[in-house]
């Protein structure tokens, strides 16, 4: 049984159809990645699996449960963790500080969380900065910040929102690095990018989408080469 | 010394300085003083929702009133002491302020929309109580004053000094509470609402639960100021205890000492209080004595920590005093 | 209740209401395009209406004739005010602005109070007390006469905004500030335009309302509110519902006033406010924010 089905889910925003019997599984331990031209669905689809909004078809099931319609706040219970596209840090606190509201999800009291959050600011090379106010740090910084709170509450799976953006070449390894070692210790993420190169270094299953239809999926190496992918980013001739 | 101990040091200093004020002082300083402790107090209630919770009330007047009136009332008719009344007070308030926190949160008002809100129900209960006749219409609701030499602590009545000391337990009550409240789970949550509900959602917050906590919290501990208010002046009048100046009056505290501190209440009370005392003192020295002086002085200062000084006077102050380290 | 009585009433109250709407109308134009919320709004009006008082008092100056050089006066304030005051603080958070408003409120009020004092003012024109009469129901004449200024102005700064060049550029800015920068508009000049012409509505609201209405220092704060009443109940950012918004309010104060009681006229106002906010909050005629 896959970690996370998502079963023809559909949603249309005031007559305009964003997603369309849009089906996919991520295993247990895997690492999918979501690309698409702009506009194409998987953002939207990336919020109903987060509880931001409910699907108008279909159903989304994580570990056998259903959770499509459930608040944002039930999907982080249930274990799923994300980041958003453009960063929310919690401005005014410290980098320990937000993630510390991270581990109060799984930790019983204010001391415990604070444990959990100096380790988890360690793995992302982030506890050098723990007192520095959140909205002090650095564009990729904030990246990583983001993410350790979303760890910070112990999801089984992570849901990353185009994490890449913005980052130079080489903060975008480090990130890749980061990421490959958390999915090497269990977590299973799935993510949006549109940057290829951590895609291809990254995932080990890519899915496509299209005006809201999913139209291809596969090993990343294949999935580059298929006709119907060149076509929607390139244009017809492209797929010659 | 580092920063911490300076900061108990302080606290320490401070604590004695008030507990010995009356002894040096006299009759009018100490009204002075209670009444500033009376605006900590209530500033303290009020930043509870809006410094950590994040959310606007400018109809707090709502709570005071409706304190005031459950206790007074009981008083008046039944002849049952504060300590009793008090208890129908915090329930009266805490239904007020979960029914406005419910409608307001269900119903995604926010903002500006959420004080136009505040407002709106504080005056509408304006109204309202000039048409109960059993608590005294508009012509008011008047406690009977006793003076007795002897402190009646049981049903509130005795000399200004008991007053003092029961505002000082109050105001320190109201601080150690915010103080223990912003360092626990709800103070991290409230702050991550703060600053950005939809990242506290995705940590697993519950936002609806945690902010009408914080409504009820400060909703329930403004009514011991309405308590405190009817016994301390022993008339009430909806006309004023429920208007939109005593709101007004109770944020200035908070916003000029710094709202979300735990000393910006406590600072900003005494700051205002004492300098617009100093300059109606001033001005009627001078023989200019104008209604409204106090006001104007009020919305003057305001003005410019608005735009001068933002996050208020505490944080600045703080750092001077070598006291900012983030706890 | 005789139907005449109640006829009367209410056309007292939409003609008073028009007035309203047109106090509601400057605030509709300013929180729907510079965004700010002018918590001083009534005390401008209740400034506009001692303005008048004044006028009338030293020159024997018909409130009709000081809408003139007060509702000018007043869009030179409100455009420096803006300049001044609120510009510089646009990047600031929301309830930073309100405070702002807060405080010059305050200030206002209570200057008014000092100044003035507690009493009531008022002007006192012949036609106050004259009517025409049809059949048994009465057009008070300064009622007419100030509804019918109010219409007059809310045409002309409607036909401001359809048909002129500035007022198109001041729609721009309102619906996409980023893209009026682009596009190369002095945005900050439009903010502080705009609010120099709602406090200009204002000031023509308050020359017409000291013709039905005594005016003390604490007005101030009782317009505020029924201007934000209004406008919520009509709808903000259209310009015909701060005025329908006005009419029912109007209209329902005096039902009110007259089937229940007077003092809990504005009881009902609060109640339409808190059940607009929570079921339709973008109004009657609002679009959805």
């Amino acid at each position: 049984m896959a970690l996370l089905e998502i079963r023809s889910l559909g949603k249309s925003f005031r007559g305009l159809r964003a997603v369309a019997d849009a089906s996919l599984e991520v295993p247990e331990g895997g690492l999918v990645a979501l690309i698409g031209p702009n506009g194409a669905g998987k953002t939207t689809i990336f919020n109903m699996a987060a509880g931001v909004y409910a699907p108008d078809e279909g159903q989304i099931l994580f570990s056998g449960r259903r959770i499509d319609g459930l608040r944002p706040d039930q999907i982080c219970a249930a274990g799923i963790g994300r980041t958003f596209q453009i960063v929310k840090p919690f401005a005014g606190l410290s980098v320990l500080d937000n993630v510390i509201v991270g581990a109060l999800r799984r930790a019983p009291s204010v001391p415990r969380a604070r444990e959990l959050a100096l380790g988890i600011l360690g793995r992302l090379d982030l506890a050098a900065k723990k007192d520095l106010p959140a909205s002090s740090l650095t564009l990729p910084d904030r990246k990583r910040l983001e993410v350790a709170r979303a760890l910070a509450t112990g999801p089984r799976l992570l849901l990353l929102d185009e994490v890449m953006a913005g980052l130079r070449p080489t903060e975008c390894d480090q990130m890749v690095e980061v990421f490959r070692e958390l999915n090497r210790g269990g977590l299973t993420i799935l993510l949006i990018e549109h940057v290829m190169r951590a895609v291809m270094a990254l995932a080990r299953q890519v899915v496509v989408l299209h005006h809201g239809e999913i139209i291809a999926r596969g090993a990343p190496a294949e999935v580059v080469r298929d006709p119907a992918v060149l076509e929607c980013y390139l244009g017809e001739d492209a797929a010659i | 010394m580092s920063a911490q101990r300076r900061a108990a040091a302080l606290l320490a200093l401070l604590a004695a300085a008030l507990l010995a004020l009356p002894l040096v002082a006299n009759a009018y300083l100490l009204s002075v003083a209670t009444l500033i402790l009376f605006f900590a107090f209530s500033g303290q209630a009020w930043n509870v929702m809006m410094g950590f919770a994040g959310q606007l009330s400018l109809g707090h007047s709502l709570y005071v009133g409706l304190g005031a009136y459950a206790a007074a009332g009981l008083f008046f008719h039944f002849g049952i002491g504060p300590w009793a009344g008090i208890w129908l007070a915090i329930a009266v308030c805490v239904a007020a302020g979960a029914a406005i926190g419910f409608l307001a949160f269900r119903f995604g008002i926010s903002g500006v929309y959420f004080a136009l809100l505040t407002i709106a129900f504080a005056e509408f209960t304006r109204i309202g109580f000039d048409h109960i006749g059993w608590l005294g219409g508009p012509g008011g609701l008047f406690i009977k004053v006793e003076q007795r030499q002897a402190a009646d602590l049981l049903n509130l009545r005795g000399p200004p000094v008991m007053f003092y000391y029961v505002m000082l337990a109050l105001a320190a009550g109201a601080f150690a509470l915010c103080a223990w409240l912003l360092r626990s789970r709800a103070g991290y949550y409230w702050q991550a609402i703060r600053e950005n509900e939809e990242a506290a959602q995705a940590l697993g917050i519950n936002t609806f639960r945690w902010k009408m906590l914080a409504v009820v919290i400060s909703a329930a501990m403004t009514s011991f100021s309405g308590v405190f208010f009817a016994f301390y002046y022993n008339n009430l009048f909806p006309e004023t205890i429920f208007h939109i100046s005593r709101s007004i009056e109770i944020i200035l505290g908070p916003i000029i000492g710094g709202i979300g501190t735990l000393f910006g209440p406590i600072l900003g009370a005494a700051v205002l209080t004492i300098l617009a005392d100093s300059i109606t003192d001033l001005l009627a020295a001078v023989g200019l004595e104008f209604p409204g002086v106090k006001q104007v002085f009020y919305g003057v200062v305001l003005l410019l920590v608005v735009m001068f000084l933002p996050h208020g006077i505490w944080p600045a102050l703080a750092r001077r005093l070598g006291l900012d380290r983030k706890s | 209740m005789a139907v005449d009585l109640v006829v009367n009433v209410a056309l007292a109250g939409v003609l008073t209401g028009l007035v309203y709407g047109l106090m509601a109308l400057g605030l509709s134009v300013i929180f729907g395009v510079v965004r700010v919320v002018n918590f001083a709004h009534g005390e401008m009006m209740t400034v506009a209406m001692y303005a008048a008082v004044g006028l009338f008092t030293a020159f024997k100056l018909d409130p009709f004739l000081s809408v003139i050089p007060v509702a000018a006066a007043f869009f030179v304030l409100g455009y420096l005010l803006q300049t001044g005051l609120i510009n510089p603080f646009i990047t600031r958070p929301e309830h930073s602005q309100f405070m702002l408003l807060v405080a010059i409120a305050i200030i206002v009020v209570n200057g008014l109070l000092m100044a003035f004092g507690p009493d009531a003012r008022n002007v006192q024109v012949d036609y106050q007390l004259e009517s025409w009469a049809a059949g048994p129901i009465l057009f008070d004449k300064a009622r007419v006469y100030a509804a019918g200024v109010a219409i007059l102005a809310s045409g002309a700064l409607f036909a401001f905004f359809r048909y002129t060049r500035t007022g198109k550029a001041i729609r721009a800015c309102a619906d996409n500030y980023l893209g009026a920068k682009v596009v190369g508009l002095d945005v900050k000049h439009y903010y502080a335009l705009t609010f120099g012409l709602g406090s200009a509505c204002v000031a023509v609201a308050g020359c017409m309302l000291i013709l039905l209405v005594d005016v003390t220092p604490s007005l101030g704060p009782s317009y505020t509110l029924l201007a934000f009443v209004i406008v919520i109940v009509g709808g903000l950012g259209s310009m015909g519902g701060a005025l329908l918004g006005g009419v029912l309010i109007g209209l329902s104060e005096a039902m009110a006033g007259l089937f229940i009681q007077p003092s809990a006229k504005s009881m009902f106002s609060f109640a339409l406010l808190i059940l607009v906010l929570l079921f339709r909050p973008q109004g009657l005629m609002g679009r959805r924010p």
